[in-house]
């Protein structure tokens, strides 16, 4: 039982990572009806911002503080987020408006290589490290009720909770504030939203902003964990079946998505893994997503498409 | 309010059109057309299928930009409009096939209608700074107003896509409201619906004429709607202009019937 447990905690706690990468997506898809690609790459581009900005910053001012200098970088790269959202609006997506959704995921595509590269030229192609200082050690819990207790590792709690407040956070604006309500406008109809005076370019620079702001949490988290490096890219895409489950217009659903992805990967990877060689944990969350695709094709919480015939 | 009376009321020209040209392609869908709305006047322009109503509309609304003419809104004169600043000088529309924003609420659907009328930033509404609380709190109050005036109280919480038709065309006028507009325009407020709900939307477009004194170009199919609340009507046919001119005129008007019930070659 404590076994389980322990492979549960772990689940949900890189679930919760899965669940901040799925909702970039859903965040831009909401607002824009189309799946960004980029999603991965504004990852990788904030990650390595931070990973660099940490080292530089210090080497510039003449400082020693992990601390500062970690606030400062992520003030930096937080920046250059804003900046690489103003550009996308400004160069992609004003001269899109009203095209075809797969004009616009085309872009998104082309976007995503673009960064891939400006990012390592800006910022290199090797491997770099994230310290931002989150404890390291593991901890048990629970050892009066199991016999040597359950181990969490401290650092997954962390960032655990640090996703959780910023999904809360996030889940609260959009509902609760005139800013909110005008992007679920653009949206729910964009031209409706244009004919009552809501700027569809500000719309799109904020959503990607807060797109950006969730990549660069993510990438920070991601890479004081596993480090920064290009395969960060990719990884984020295994981020994808989470939004199928949990449906791409759903903020609540990317959270429930990736915790059940999460934890179904470690369990199935515990469980099932010796019944067929191991190796479940790659592949097991695409063939959930393909099971739903089957089934329920709107995902947990998505909206239900009725077309009228 | 006595006909006599309404016609005291309709001031001076706020929204003139003059010689407006608009193709798509090789397709004409208008071709030379002027004419105008007064101050505090409900305006119909009426056609049969494919007359270039709608594509008037979205001319003044500033989704079309006309080939040629030009649009003088209170004094100034465009040549290129935009939804959005025709939103700012204060024109508000429905539309004709919905376009509500069907995940939300009813009342946030309205509140949307305050966005522009919203001056506290971002970072103010996030934090729920006092001001920003305010704010929030002030145009509540206004869309409750409208929320009332339209007899939806207690489809407020009802997410749009839910309700029935006429309720959801309702809160189209609703959201547009919100704008505190100058001149709404409507596009077949009026289609799809019912007796008694033509009825209830008819005594709502009236109201909102007289008790706020919007100026009102409306385009509907319903003959008799149009007939008995517009001030004066225009004629399209085939993007051409046929007629001009109050009801009765526009009644007796021989291309106008023409037009509407053909005629022997």
């Amino acid at each position: 039982m404590g076994f389980f447990l322990e492979t549960l905690f772990g689940g949900l706690m890189s679930g919760m990572l899965y669940a901040l990468i799925g909702l970039g997506f859903v965040l831009i898809f909401k607002a824009s009806g189309v799946f960004n690609f980029a999603q991965g790459a504004m990852v990788l581009v904030a990650a390595l911002s931070m990973a660099r900005f940490s080292e530089w910053i210090p080497a510039w001012l003449g400082f020693e503080n992990l601390l500062l200098a970690n606030v400062l970088a992520f003030i930096v790269s937080a920046a250059l987020m804003f900046l690489l959202a103003v550009a996308v609006e400004r160069f992609v997506l004003r001269h899109l408006v009203n095209q075809e959704v797969t004009t616009l995921l085309m872009a998104t595509l082309g976007i995503s290589y673009f960064l891939d590269g400006l990012g390592q030229i800006a910022f290199g192609s090797s491997v770099y490290s994230i310290d931002v200082g989150m404890p390291k050690d593991p901890i048990f819990i629970l050892e009066s009720l199991f016999e040597g207790g359950v181990l969490i590792n401290l650092e997954d709690l962390t960032a655990a909770v640090v996703a959780a407040l910023l999904v809360a956070a996030l889940a609260l604006f959009f509902q609760y504030t005139g800013t909110g309500r005008a992007l679920r406008a653009v949206a729910d109809d964009h031209q409706a939203a244009q004919s009552i005076g809501i700027p569809l370019n500000r719309i799109w620079v904020i959503v990607w902003s807060v797109a950006g702001l969730v990549a660069l949490v993510a990438g920070i988290i991601w890479g004081s964990k596993f480090g920064v490096q290009f395969t960060l890219s990719t990884a984020a895409l295994r981020a994808l079946p989470v939004v199928i489950l949990g449906g791409l217009t759903s903020v609540p659903g990317a959270i429930l998505g990736g915790l059940i992805i999460g934890v179904g990967e470690k369990l199935s990877e515990v469980y099932l893994g010796s019944l067929v060689g191991g190796g479940i944990e790659i592949w097991f969350a695409y063939v959930l997503a393909l099971v739903f695709l089957l089934f329920r094709p709107q995902g947990l919480f998505g909206e239900k498409i009725i077309d009228r015939v | 309010m006595s006909a006599s009376d309404r016609d005291q009321r309709i001031g001076k020209v706020m929204l003139d059109l003059q010689n407006i040209s608009l193709s798509f392609g090789g397709v004409k869908a208008l071709t030379d057309i002027s004419f105008n709305v007064r101050e505090h006047e409900i305006r119909a322009i009426i056609g049969p299928n494919g007359a270039g109503k709608s594509s008037m509309l979205n001319v003044i609304n500033g989704v079309y930009t006309p080939q040629q003419g030009g649009i003088e809104f209170e004094g100034r004169r465009y040549t290129r409009m935009n939804p959005r600043r025709a939103a700012e000088m204060g024109i508000a529309r429905t539309f004709q096939n919905l376009a509500l924003f069907k995940g939300m609420s009813v009342l946030d659907n309205i509140m949307t209608g305050r966005n522009l009328r919203m001056k506290c930033g971002l970072l103010a509404q996030a934090l729920r700074w006092g001001p920003a609380e305010r704010e929030e709190i002030r145009h509540r109050e206004f869309v409750e107003n409208i929320i009332d005036f339209l007899e939806i109280q207690a489809h407020r919480k009802t997410p749009v896509g839910r309700l029935p038709y006429g309720l959801q065309k309702r809160v189209d006028l609703g959201r547009a409201l919100a704008m505190e507009p100058r001149l709404l325009l409507l596009d077949e407020p009026m289609a799809g619906m019912n007796i008694e709900e033509k009825q209830d939307m008819s005594r709502f477009i009236l109201d909102v004429n007289d008790e706020f004194g919007t100026t009102i170009v409306l385009i509907e199919h319903d003959m008799g709607v149009v007939m008995d609340i517009s001030d004066r009507v225009v004629v399209l046919d085939y993007g051409k202009k046929i007629g001009d001119g109050k009801p009765d005129e526009v009644r007796a008007n021989e291309a106008v019937i023409q037009a509407y019930l053909g005629v022997a070659h």
